[in-house]
């Protein structure tokens, strides 16, 4: 899933400041799930707004709620489109993905993101949640045991370990894994180790950051008429 | 705007409610501007319920659960206290003061603690006075009027 965290109050205040009804919308998907942008937390950080802009003399400002069900899709977004008329602003608590979404439906109305984006991540353990993909468009996941190195080596070496590796942690943090310890005792423990062996080619980045913003064409599912654009 | 602060105790139903009737019973006096609110356990006090009742123009907030170790719902008053800590952080990035808000422990024999405790806590909001987002004395009273009837239907409903 996308993880998020809120951004602190005072900066989403200043965001809106010189408007004077805003709506703060939650998704219901990635972000409830790491408990930055549902239903919940936009009744959290909607409140906490409410009150910031009271104490800095915008008290006649209006801070309404709602969540959809995913901001990320435009058939979702469906059911926001009258009620958006009736604000200024817009506060998004989703990822960066549904801010950019409510911004294209919304043409006129100002959208601010609400949360940080962080990375694609998994639940490690109750409150807690870790990167694990860098969405670098060429998964090498099988040549590495399933431990991706390019997102959890904090050199993201390809051919490692480094020689900063101390009892399984990185040299980076005593609370970071060190991904070569894992991709080996993952091998190891699958009687493959001697694979590790071979140098591993450069990592071909040209299906990540290159030749602008990435986009994935199923021509099947297209309809006709509406796509894929050249 | 009237002159004293008005104090929300949230209160669990198996230990800090107990202890306030017995408080009652045994003829202890704590102070007038506590109002009590009662909860099935401090663990169901959400972030969203603190700042409910700041936003109504409750001037301190005391979230009263069992001793530690002693939950009926084993670690609800724990969840607890990490919501208040998280919640007083938001406070400060609001502009309140985040020792209007306070977590104590106490169990259900302890009316004494029960009276010491809004005490402590009456004292410390004093000084600070009416919170800056305070609102009449009849707003105030409307608001946790309503909180009760919140809580009370979200307890029967499971969810608002």
């Amino acid at each position: 899933m996308i993880v998020a965290d809120r951004k602190k109050i005072p900066e989403i205040r200043d965001m809106v400041k010189d408007h004077d009804r805003v709506l703060m919308v939650g998704c219901g998907t990635c972000v409830t799930v790491c408990l930055a942008g549902g239903e919940r937390e936009t009744g959290i950080m909607g409140s906490a707004l409410r009150m910031s802009l009271k104490l800095a003399g915008r008290g006649k400002t209006v801070v309404d709620e709602c969540t959809i069900e995913r901001q990320c899709e435009d058939a979702f977004i469906d059911v926001l489109a009258q009620r958006v008329d009736q604000y200024d602003a817009v506060v998004s608590l989703g990822c960066g993905a549904g801010v950019q979404a409510l911004a294209e439906r919304f043409p006129g109305k100002a959208v601010y993101p609400g949360l940080n984006t962080q990375f694609m991540g998994i639940l490690e353990s109750q409150g807690v949640w870790t990167e694990k993909c860098a969405g670098c468009g060429a998964c090498r996941l099988g040549q590495y045991f399933g431990i991706c190195p390019l997102t959890r080596c904090s050199k993201r070496q390809l051919n490692g370990p480094c020689g900063s590796s101390r009892n399984g942690k990185c040299e980076v943090s005593e609370n970071t894994d060190c991904a070569w310890q894992l991709i080996y005792d993952r091998a190891k423990a699958m009687g493959k180790a001697s694979m590790l062996a071979s140098v591993a080619a450069a990592q071909d980045w040209s299906s990540s950051n290159d030749g602008g913003v990435r986009k994935v064409v199923r021509e099947d599912q297209c309809i006709a008429g509406m796509g894929p654009k050249a | 705007m009237d002159k004293e602060p008005v104090i929300l105790a949230f209160c669990c139903h198996y230990c800090a409610y107990a202890a306030a009737d017995m408080a009652g019973s045994m003829r202890l006096s704590y102070p007038s501007n506590i109002r009590v609110l009662r909860f099935p356990c401090t663990g169901k006090i959400e972030e969203n319920h603190i700042l409910a009742a700041f936003e109504r123009g409750v001037d301190g907030v005391m979230v009263a659960g069992c001793l530690e170790g002693g939950c009926h719902f084993l670690e609800g008053n724990l969840r607890a206290r990490r919501r208040v800590e998280r919640v007083k952080r938001m406070l400060g990035e609001i502009g309140i003061e985040p020792q209007r808000l306070e977590m104590f422990n106490l169990s259900s024999a302890e009316g004494p603690r029960f009276a010491q405790i809004a005490k402590e806590m009456a004292q410390r909001v004093a000084p600070l006075g009416k919170s800056p987002l305070s609102k009449s004395e009849a707003e105030v009273e409307r608001g946790i009027g309503d909180m009760q009837v919140e809580a009370m239907a979200e307890i029967q409903g499971g969810s608002k």
